[in-house]
């Protein structure tokens, strides 16, 4: 399916004005973090003791990593109306490709540009390996399962995800289950958020391109969408791969910011996680997944704090009402479910979907009509 | 020569689609067992048959929707056997499948447009749509509403109008009259002849033989995956056997 030219070009340079301020501000926020650091550090040589901030970079690499698995999944359960299961499968993948290599190239640096630079680009060749690996693995994962129509994707996706699991868990070299730990530390603010961006931009790319609208087809009938001549096997591999893509860099974002990356982090677990996330936003629904992978990260987190909070200082008090954390999430979910079956924003986008909702909020007069903030 | 007996006879045009000793199994179903036959340009061919005697596996062997076991199909003097759905519609197939098939959760207009998925002439297509709101006129009002809140009657209207909007020389339909009240088919077919007057040519699947046979110029009656007779229209309509097997007397 050719874009024409024209439009091409009108979609790249639409592409590229959001990704240039994502860079700016990113850079910005990543620049005054460096500073306080360094500010802290300096306080410390004093014996003074500030707040640094740690925790709260740590939490959005997670929420992060998060929306990157959640908006790659939805191309695929969403907008093509397939069933994956096994996203931590593919992060897995990236996971381990990308942070076994970091680990084996930490000692290098390319000569000619400073270290912090350096570091930075060997991360992302990193990076990519590990989200082509991931790739390839979709590919191959998907061509002989979304050949066939029905629910062949789910069962094989399964597998894979189990089948990664095992096969790390059993190679020394990928330190079975122990783990891989000391992994260079790369997962800045910057890296992790730019990564948002690129994943939203080409999810939303994808959406509005005359890709978008055979997948909806799809979606919608399969069969019908055959009829029409839409290329259904090639259509649905081809956004199965791009979402394992981003599923591997998603998992190479996350080998760098924890101490350890272990077959525990990418069970099946993780894939229903991701899935769970991808229904609450909204089977279709970008936006959506963005948001619900947003709250449904920080929610477990903030109900710990909570919980915490109640059982006050007693120590052992405080585990046991923690230990209702994970119920009460369960819970909200299925309160979200019946109260919004088709998950928070349905098919649609949130510009599409909160202006219909904010004329029943009391509005102050001349306030400007509503409009997405993630018009990426 | 093949077995069955052939009545009347056939002005000679030249093909716009040949099968011949097409195959086609489920599993271990063999749902199509050596079936032959012929569309002519501009002619209107109908399959007549019993539920499960092959009509809808014949139409989708021919489109490209399931591979054919073994057999040959040539379109406008070319092989096609075995090319995908994809790669047919661009060669002048069209398939308005059966039950319709369209996608219930997009506007009239919309489905109009994902007929005329394989077009890049804007224009045209516009054109072409206002084309199909002038041939099935309630449809003009119903140009926004969501397809699956249409009547019946409707639906079918925007499946056949849908599958004219890649501007086919083929048009095959599988039983357009189902489920859908007289008057309603007879305007529907009123305009089949309409669309066949423009040089489509169609093949034509029904379960309505009398309907079938009095559009049709030609037709095929099928039983159990074979053609056990075949003959101009009329000549099957008047046949004995035709009457009593399918026209219920
Ligand atoms: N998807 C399928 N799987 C298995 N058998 C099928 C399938 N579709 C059709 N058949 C069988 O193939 C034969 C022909 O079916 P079909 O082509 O649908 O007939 P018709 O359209 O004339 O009613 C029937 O015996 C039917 O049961
Ligand atoms: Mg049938």
């Amino acid at each position: 399916m050719g874009v024409s030219p024209s439009s091409g070009l009108r979609g790249w340079t639409r592409g590229v004005a959001p990704l240039a301020l994502a860079v700016a501000v990113l850079s910005v926020l990543q620049l005054g973090l460096n500073a306080w650091d360094s500010y802290a550090d300096g306080q410390a040589a004093l014996g003074a003791e500030v707040f640094r901030p740690d925790f709260l970079v740590y939490l959005s690499s997670l929420v992060a990593v998060n929306v990157v698995l959640t908006v790659s999944l939805n191309i695929v359960n969403g907008m093509t109306g397939q069933f994956s299961i096994g996203h931590a499968g593919f992060m897995a993948v990236g996971a381990y490709i990308a942070g076994k290599l970091s680990f084996e190239v930490k000692e290098l640096a390319i000569s000619g540009l400073p270290h912090a630079v350096s570091d930075q680009v060997l991360f992302t060749l990193s990076l990519l390996a590990g989200g082509a690996a991931a790739a390839l693995c979709g590919f191959l994962v998907g061509l002989p399962s979304l050949r066939l129509k029905g629910d062949y994707l789910a069962i094989v996706t399964l597998g894979f995800g189990e089948i990664i699991r095992v096969v790390v868990q059993n190679t020394p070299a990928l330190g079975a289950a122990l783990g891989i730990s000391g992994i260079p530390q790369h997962s800045s603010l910057f890296m992790v958020w730019l990564w948002v961006f690129i994943t939203v931009l080409a999810a939303r790319r994808i959406a509005n391109s005359s890709h978008g609208r055979s997948l909806w087809a799809i979606r919608e009938d399969e069969v019908a969408a055959e009829a029409m001549g839409v290329n259904t096997t090639g259509y649905k591999v081809r956004s199965f791969v791009v979402s394992s893509f981003f599923a591997g860099i998603a998992g190479g974002l996350f080998a760098h910011f924890v101490p350890i990356i272990n077959p525990g982090s990418f069970t099946f677990v993780k894939s229903m996680e991701v899935v769970v996330m991808v229904v609450a936003g909204g089977l279709g629904s970008t936006t959506g997944a963005i948001l619900a992978a947003v709250m449904l990260t920080l929610l477990p987190e903030g109900l710990r704090s909570l919980f915490l909070a109640v059982g006050g200082g007693d120590a052992s008090l405080a585990q046991k009402v923690d230990q209702v954390r994970m119920p009460v999430y369960g819970v909200l979910l299925v309160v979200l479910m019946l109260v919004r079956p088709q998950g928070l924003f349905g098919t649609k986008e949130i510009w599409d979907v909160l202006p219909k909702w904010l004329p029943r909020l009391p509005r102050a007069p001349n306030s400007p009509p509503a409009r997405g903030k993630e018009a990426a | 020569m093949s077995g069955h007996p052939v009545l009347g006879s056939r002005p000679a045009r030249p093909p716009q689609l040949e099968v011949s000793e097409l195959h086609v199994s489920y599993g271990a179903i063999k749902a199509l067992r050596g079936l032959s036959l012929k569309v002519g340009k501009g002619e209107v061919v109908a399959l007549i048959g019993a539920n499960g005697a092959g009509k809808t596996s014949t139409l989708r062997a021919v489109s490209g929707m399931l591979r054919p076991a073994a057999g040959k199909i040539l379109l406008d003097g070319q092989e096609v056997t075995g090319l995908k759905a994809n790669e047919l519609v661009p060669r002048g197939m069209a398939h308005a499948p059966e039950g319709r098939g369209i996608f219930p959760n997009l506007t009239t207009q919309e489905n109009l447009e994902l007929g005329a998925y394989l077009r890049r002439d804007r224009q045209g297509i516009g054109r072409d749509a206002e084309a199909c709101f002038k041939l099935f006129p309630v449809m003009a009002e119903r140009r926004r509403q969501l397809a699956g809140t249409l009547s019946g009657g409707e639906q079918q209207m925007l499946s056949i109008s849908r599958a004219l909007m890649s501007r086919p020389k083929l048009l095959l339909l599988d039983e357009p009259s189902l489920g859908l009240a007289p008057q309603v088919v007879k305007a529907i077919f009123r305009t089949l002849k309409e669309v066949n007057q423009r040089e489509v040519s169609i093949l034509l699947v029904e379960q309505n033989a009398h309907l079938a046979l009095s559009l049709a110029h030609y037709g095929y009656v099928l039983e159990t995956g074979e053609v056990v007779m075949e003959g101009s229209g009329g000549e099957l309509l008047a046949s004995p056997e035709v009457r009593k097997a399918y026209l219920g007397e």
